[in-house]
């Protein structure tokens, strides 16, 4: 197994984070989270995949698998985030309802 | 088996789905009655389970799944005493919020009901968990209840920027954890914390391990708001509803850190253990830090809740020092402060609710005087807020003592003075806010405190004697936790236990039962003098400040404006951190994430 799927994991990860931290745009801002967690899946796809084998379904005939359990905490992952993005999109419509914008800076109520 | 462990998560996530789909038909004088029932129960639950804990460490496998021979495959809970203490005391201050909610919300009040029973259950699975992947799976859960939760009132700007800079930053702190926990299963084999730790050993501890262990740790960190990943947190806390906020200060938080300390105790101290000096000092310095920050911030807010969150900073701070010490003395006192602080808080934040109920506002500045007409909700706020201070034998002095005593028995005495120096400040700007708005002390204008904007007010149908009257309920209990008999030794053997890797791995991984012998003697022990000290002395630090936010005016003028000069851009370089904007907040976040990581790298991987 080499080592490039993980630093492609590890890569994801952080341009989705330089992403966050530049983005002018609540929904840009949203999309780049849901790529900062694309890198959590490769990472943990990388992590049980094994050359020469095939998808984890035991049957007719058991034969060498990847790893199920990360394929698992994968698709986990996938449900728990959805219901996060789908709720930060809809506060970002609040929020341009309220102030007709999705800049962060221009919503900055509090401060200080 | 222990069944009775999947209830405090089995009964709010059915009750919430019951709530929401019986509440259109309930008779309108009924509807709060289900959920806070529900709440109820699962906090009897919790305070079952937390005493059959103390006997013996209670395991349950989901689905029947048990271990065998030592491999965990399934989904296990294990319940110790400062886990389920922590699940009983979520399960408290919900049944208390329910109660005092009763019709505060009125819109959309079947959301918020079932919204709250969905936390409680995410709140309760994650101090239950022995899992980290499914710890992970309730820090979500918790999380997306508690942005919806804050996020509450749609219709004003505030509440959705706070909710969206707590969703952004607490998402990418799950993100950090759910990285760390796939490289350590990468590395082990392994989601359950007992076999995490059992595999990884005692083996000096390779870059891998330390950089899953800084990814994990951060994304606790930044749930419990330690300096620089707290930014999120007064956003958060001075936009969402005051029942709400009695749960993000008393109980969230402090989960994060019961995250930390988790797996800390369970996952990494063995290939760790020999460098605990180097965690150590990482964490207690970062706790001390935190503290200080977050009394100074606490002092410059006019707005209550706001005021209320970055005290609540201060003491995540204390309690990080408290944790970070990595003994049992100092864990024990930390289980002891999160339970003072989480009523003492709560009532404060009940307190503030009260009075955006009565007066339509929670600005200390504008509030001026009006809390003379309420004299028993101002007595109970001045009580809580000297609980927090730490006097002897007071509310939050046990937790603040044993800390104390466990910093000076591996000689880091000095940790005490800041610690006492924090827990004064931050009280005594929540005095000075009291004196001003129960007593109408003070003047009303003070251009170092930073305005805010107004919040819409819940309805008046709410009843005002049972808002009060649950404050004060929960006022009594938070200052009576330094005397409860036995309640020192009981929580010194509690962080024993939660400390010892070894039984954790035998109980859980391979069944070995071990029991414990009937609880402590009931004693009060006499506190040391030097704890003494330190307790008196924060009351004097919280008078000194709570005196100087109000009457600093009588001081000289020479002297006033020597000092001026000396803090204006200390202050106006503290807030012009505090931005409000998310972007910045997650770039502190990196950057802070890069430097301990850094540190770590470099002290601790072989």
């Amino acid at each position: 197994m080499s080592f490039l799927p993980y630093a492609l994991a590890g890569w994801i990860f952080v341009v989705g984070l330089y992403g966050v931290v530049s983005s002018r745009n609540l929904i840009h801002l949203a999309l780049c989270l849901t790529v900062m967690q694309s890198g959590t899946y490769v990472l943990l796809l990388a992590i049980g995949y094994r050359n020469g084998t095939t998808a984890p379904i035991f049957r007719p005939s058991r034969h060498p698998a990847v790893d199920p359990v990360v394929q698992a905490l994968t698709l986990t992952d996938i449900v728990v985030s959805v219901t996060v993005i789908a709720l930060i999109l809809a506060l970002a419509l609040g929020a341009h309802k309220e102030s007709g914008s999705v800049n962060p800076e221009e919503i900055a109520d509090f401060t200080g | 088996m222990s069944t009775i462990l999947a209830f405090p998560v089995a009964v709010p996530l059915a009750g919430a789905a019951f709530v929401a789909f019986t509440d259109d038909w309930t008779p309108k004088a009924l509807k709060e009655i289900p959920a806070m029932l529900i709440a109820a129960a699962t906090a009897v639950f919790s305070i079952i389970i937390l005493v059959r804990s103390e006997r013996m460490t209670l395991v349950h496998w989901f689905g029947g799944w048990q271990p065998r021979h030592g491999l965990a495959i399934g989904v296990g809970f294990v319940a110790d005493p400062i886990g389920a203490g922590m699940a009983a005391l979520v399960g408290v201050l919900v049944t208390a919020s329910l109660i005092f909610s009763w019709r505060y919300m009125t819109d959309a009040p079947r959301l918020y009901r079932v919204l709250m029973l969905v936390f409680l259950a995410g709140m309760s699975g994650f101090a239950l968990s022995g899992d980290l992947f499914n710890m992970f799976v309730w820090f979500e859960l918790m999380g997306v209840a508690a942005y919806a939760l804050a996020g509450y009132m749609v219709e004003q700007l505030g509440p959705l920027q706070g909710a969206l800079n707590f969703a952004i930053t607490n998402t990418i702190g799950a993100y950090f954890v759910l990285f760390g926990t796939g490289l350590l299963y990468g590395h082990t084999g392994s989601l359950n914390l007992a076999q995490i730790g059992r595999t990884l050993g005692h083996h000096k501890p390779n870059g891998l391990v330390v950089v899953a262990f800084t990814l994990v740790i951060v994304g606790f960190l930044i749930k419990s708001a330690i300096v620089p990943f707290h930014l999120w947190l007064a956003d958060a806390h001075a936009v969402a509803p005051a029942p709400v906020c009695v749960l993000f200060s008393g109980v969230m938080v402090e989960l994060g850190l019961l995250g930390v300390a988790r797996v800390y105790w369970t996952a990494f101290e063995g290939p760790l253990g020999p460098d605990a000096g180097d965690v150590r000092m990482l964490l207690v310095w970062m706790g001390v830090v935190t503290a200080l920050l977050g009394a100074v911030m606490c002092f410059l807010q006019r707005h209550l809740k706001r005021l209320l969150a970055y005290s609540t900073i201060s003491h995540a701070g204390v309690m990080l020092a408290g944790i970070g010490l990595l003994d049992g003395k100092s864990l024990g006192g930390t289980a002891n402060l999160v339970l003072s602080h989480g009523f003492l808080k709560g009532a404060l934040f009940f307190a503030a609710g009260v009075l955006l109920r009565q007066f339509r506002d929670v600005d200390e500045l504008r509030l001026h005087g009006s809390g003379r007409a309420l004299p028993v909700l101002g007595v109970l706020f001045g009580i809580a807020a000297i609980g927090l201070i730490g006097l002897p034998y007071v509310g939050s002095f046990l937790g603040h003592s044993m800390i104390d005593d466990g910093a000076a028995e591996h000689g880091h005495g000095w940790i005490a003075v800041p610690l006492m120096i924090a827990a004064g400040v931050s009280s005594g700007a929540i005095l000075r806010a009291g004196a001003r708005i129960f007593l109408g002390w003070g003047p009303r204008e003070d251009p170092l405190l930073t305005p805010e904007p107004p919040e819409k007010p819940p309805e008046v149908e709410s009843s005002l004697p049972a808002m009060v009257g649950i404050t004060a309920v929960v006022v009594a209990i938070g200052v009576a936790f330094s005397v409860i008999p036995g309640i020192e030794d009981r929580s010194e053997h509690a962080a024993d236990r939660f400390r010892d890797r070894h039984t954790y791995v035998q109980r859980t991984l391979f069944a070995k039962v071990q029991r414990y012998g009937p609880s402590a003697p009931a004693l009060v022990h006499a506190a040391k003098p030097s704890s003494i000290a330190y307790g008196l002395g924060a009351g004097a630090i919280a008078l000194v400040t709570a005196a100087f936010g109000l009457f600093r005016r009588r001081i000289p003028g020479a002297a006033r404006t020597v000092g001026a000069r000396w803090l204006e851009p200390a202050v106006s370089g503290l807030k012009a951190v505090h931005t409000g904007v998310v972007g910045d907040y997650v770039m502190w976040i990196t950057v802070g994430t890069a430097v301990i990581g850094g540190i770590w790298a470099l002290t601790l991987a072989s």
